[in-house]
């Protein structure tokens, strides 16, 4: 990047914020995606609205690229840039408003999504969507990948909670879409179609989200099952007999053990899977629910089922439960995560087809997730210096993905397409989708300098 | 350095959130994620070890909070710290370092002499009218800072005044050695001479041998190996003299390295050694009903700030709160964030003044927050950080080392 250019920038944010020393650049070239490094150009760190405005109409006019990105914990590569400008939103971490009367909470895109949590459930209300990464992800983030969680079974995705957003567009212009109305029928919805955009259509300054009432009491079950089919089974029954628990959670036997090491919570070794299951609402209504949902494991042969006996024990297991990715990662250092999903009734059968696949190519997957909503994490354990291992595994998620899209589900159900999961759009979404895509992308950034080379 | 312990970062950011330094600045080179991934492309030849990477590095605070965060076992802390010392071993040690390192720190005599000038400096009222004119203005930042961190110190040096042996007091149940810290003994002796009353109350010997030396922590931080070695050695050496069921410590600091002895050195005496090491809190807590009949009404309002070498690096967190509720009249109160580190870190708060008093502000605004009258902790890094800051931002606030509460509540 040329340093008169550099310069520009620093006029604006200052010295402090603006990194283009070859030490920061390197530690900006990664997110959580592995096995993906590029090198940006220079990483700035605005702090407000305004900074940031002036920053795209000065890539704008000079045609620079520009990747927004929180805190890096993007699981697709969509925060990565290739010499451009970088935009970290860490310092835009506001919190404006909750309002009680309309039940939604307004924020600057930086705010991390745990803080908005606590900020919110100590008004007895509630934000539901728990992206495993929520003690260090941004909404911004959030919003930009629509992200999912724990309790997307139950509550739905980020999705479903935006109201309204401020965004910059690549030219500098300011659009709002949306605000606290809970109906808006004026033109185009566009809200949805900037959240999962993935920072290709626009930067968010500002984030207008639905709260609900926070339930008043929850129930934490843990179901051990000695077959993993069993497991899966007991997940599309509960589901059938109507019973919509907040958090089914999955986790097999390989998951459990690297869980447990870290965690200590007291998981069983000697299964091969566990299901972790939250119902929340009304006590008189959780304690019937919760009855079903052990019924339903014991018809399914589960050999042990247990409940939480206080809050901290109920959230000793979901935060546990939270570090299954990075624990995976104490068996080899490199961590292949994919998320690809399909209809909740087919879970059983997906589980069996990532089963064939892992030892077809002889690869080490574990698995765990969203089972509730077929949103499942098979997690290849392998280490990037073996090159043939890491075909190998590439190969089993080419036969994972295309079981999914056969299955009528996605290549991803919460991460993102980013430059990870490029190459498999076209075959999910074909070649009248990639083209209205594009077109969208034209119609927002003519240029394409916002986020480029991502998606599609 | 192991190559497999940098790339098992999947650099999730889990960390990220941990870190005092990242929440500090929001930057990747300030987080233990950033600070792996330098130290990796400094081995794979990506970067070169240029001054400005070591001093990205060197904002480390080594409190291992990222750590206990780390869901694939990655030590960051540890990782840097290590780097640190093995690019110093190589480079060899300084003039200064050597005369600090090698020549005082490893000789209790010689250390306790050295701070013989200061101990008159003080009672003599030079202090105050150093203080009043304003001299230490004229003197290099860091060495102001030293001065104005220095407690009044104690007549004399714990190690000169205790027995050897402190018998129990009652039934014999055992006997423990006692490693009496330097910084304990120079500075917060009363708090080392309250964990030998706790331990013979509760019926054990206490040994505490007179020719102990430095634990070694000093050496490992200055990247002097070879002397963290030999500390090593001649500590496993005097302590194997006695028989003894548990090496005991109240010093956060010393418990961690000395805990490490076995992973330095090799050979039987020092796995035995680090195998008997015990905070005092462990120790206490094995007799907390015999503790708790014993104590007195202290009503007092108390939180306590888990230092990150007993926290982190030990993995205590449960004993220490566990023995203030015990204490009859004690309302104790959990702090928030009470596992962040306070920004002393060893000599960090001297050599990075600006980060430290950020990070200091942060814990002195959740105790203010707690409304607590005590603060209580168990390492003199953190007594010596936090006293200088309650002192300076919240003087209605003392601070306790847990063994002094504790003795305070048992004599009544």
């Amino acid at each position: 990047m040329q340093q008169s250019f550099i310069n520009e920038l620093k006029a604006i944010v200052g010295e402090q914020y603006i990194l283009s020393d070859k030490e920061s650049l390197a530690v900006y070239g990664y997110d959580s995606t592995p096995e993906i490094e590029s090198l940006p150009g220079a990483v700035l760190l605005p702090c407000t609205t305004d900074e940031i405005v002036r920053i795209m109409r000065l890539c704008f006019d000079a045609g620079e690229t520009v990747t927004p990105r929180g805190s890096g914990t993007n699981l697709s590569g969509g925060s990565l840039s290739a010499g451009g400008v970088v935009i970290q939103t860490s310092r835009l971490n506001r919190l404006l408003e909750i309002d009680e009367e309309n039940l939604t909470a307004t924020m600057e895109p930086g705010l991390i999504t745990s803080t908005l949590h606590r900020a919110v459930e100590s008004r007895g209300l509630f934000y539901p969507p728990d992206p495993g990464s929520m003690n260090i992800s941004t909404m911004g983030g959030n919003v930009a990948e629509n992200s999912g969680g724990l309790r997307g079974l139950k509550y739905g995705v980020t999705a479903d909670y935006v109201m309204g957003l401020e965004t910059i567009l690549a030219n500098g212009d300011l659009l709002r879409t949306g605000g606290k109305v809970v109906k808006d029928v004026a033109g185009y919805s566009l809200n949805p179609l900037l959240v999962s955009s993935e920072g290709t259509l626009g930067l968010f300054t500002g984030i207008t989200v639905k709260l609900i009432p926070k339930p008043q009491g929850k129930i934490t079950m843990l179901a051990h099952f000695p077959a993993l089919q069993d497991a899966a089974l007991a997940v599309s029954a509960i589901i059938a007999a109507k019973v919509i628990p907040a958090t089914l959670e999955f986790l097999d036997k390989v998951t459990i053990k690297c869980v447990e090491d870290y965690a200590h919570v007291g998981l069983p070794l000697d299964v091969d899977a566990v299901l972790l299951i939250e119902v929340d609402g009304h006590p008189v209504v959780i304690a019937e629910e919760a009855a079903a949902v052990a019924e339903i494991c014991k018809k399914h042969r589960c050999s042990s089922f247990q409940t939480a006996k206080d809050a901290a024990e109920a959230l000793k297991l979901t935060e546990a439960r939270r570090t299954a990715l990075s624990a995976l990662a104490r068996l080899k250092p490199t961590t292949i995560l994919e998320d690809a999903t399909v209809p909740r009734s087919c879970i059983a059968a997906m589980l069996k087809i990532i089963q064939d696949s892992a030892k077809k190519h002889n690869v080490t997957i574990g698995t765990f997730g969203h089972a509730g909503d077929g949103n499942l994490h098979p997690t290849c354990l392998t280490d990037e210096r073996d090159k043939d291992e890491i075909k190998r595994a590439h190969a089993a998620f080419s036969e994972i993905f295309d079981a999914a899209i056969a299955m009528g589900g996605t290549i991803t159900g919460e991460h993102g397409v980013g430059l990870a999961k490029k190459k498999y759009l076209p075959k999910l979404v074909g070649e009248s989708g990639i083209r209205v895509m594009r077109g969208i992308k034209q119609a927002f950034d003519p240029k394409g300098i916002l986020n480029p080379g991502k998606i599609f | 350095m192991d190559y497999v312990k940098l790339i098992n970062c999947m650099r999730c950011g889990m960390c990220l959130p941990a870190c005092p330094t990242y929440k500090e600045t929001f930057l990747e080179t300030a987080s233990p994620r950033g600070r792996v991934a330098l130290v990796r492309k400094l081995q794979e030849g990506g970067l070169e070890q240029s001054e400005r990477l070591l001093e990205y590095l060197s904002l480390c605070l080594d409190c291992q909070a990222c750590a206990s965060a780390c869901p694939c076992g990655v030590n960051a802390g540890e990782l840097v710290a290590e780097f640190t010392c093995e690019r110093k071993t190589e480079t060899g040690l300084g003039f200064m370092e050597d005369m600090i390192l090698r020549k005082l720190v490893p000789h209790p005599d010689r250390l306790e002499t050295s701070m013989a000038p200061m101990r008159m400096y003080q009672r003599s009222g030079l202090q105050k009218l150093v203080r009043t004119l304003g001299i230490l203005k004229m003197f290099p930042k860091p060495l102001e800072r030293m001065e104005g961190l220095l407690p009044t110190l104690p007549a004399r040096p714990l190690r000169q005044e205790i027995h050897e042996v402190t018998p129990a007091i009652g039934t014999e149940i055992g006997t423990v050695g006692f490693f009496l810290g330097c910084v304990m003994s120079l500075i917060f002796s009363d708090a080392s001479r309250a964990t030998i009353t706790l331990l013979s109350s509760l019926g054990y010997k206490v040994i505490t041998p007179k020719k102990q030396v430095c634990c070694g922590a000093p050496n490992m931080l200055g990247g002097d190996l070879a002397g963290l070695k030999e500390a090593a050695l001649t500590n496993v050496e005097i302590f194997g003299d006695y028989e003894v069921d548990f090496i005991v410590t109240d010093c956060g600091g010393c418990g961690a390295e000395l805990k490490k002895y076995a992973h330095y050195i090799e050979g039987d005496a020092a796995s035995a050694f680090s195998s008997k090491v015990r905070d005092i809190s462990q120790v206490l807590s094995l007799h907390s009903e015999k503790l708790r009949a014993k104590l007195t009404e202290l009503p007092l309002k108390a939180t306590y700030h888990d230092p990150c070498h007993i926290a982190h690096c030990q993995g205590i967190r449960k004993e220490p709160r566990d023995l203030l509720k015990l204490v009859p009249g004690l309302e104790y109160i959990e702090l928030e964030s009470a596992d962040a580190c306070c920004g002393s870190a060893g000599t960090y708060n001297i050599v990075k003044p600006e980060m430290s008093d950020q990070i200091l502000k942060r814990k002195l605004d959740t105790i203010r927050f707690s409304g607590a009258q005590v603060l209580v902790t168990s390492n003199p890094g953190c007594l010596l950080q936090l006293k200088k800051g309650l002192a300076d931002h919240l003087p209605e606030v003392k601070i306790m080392h847990l063994t002094e509460v504790l003795a305070q509540s048992l004599a009544g």
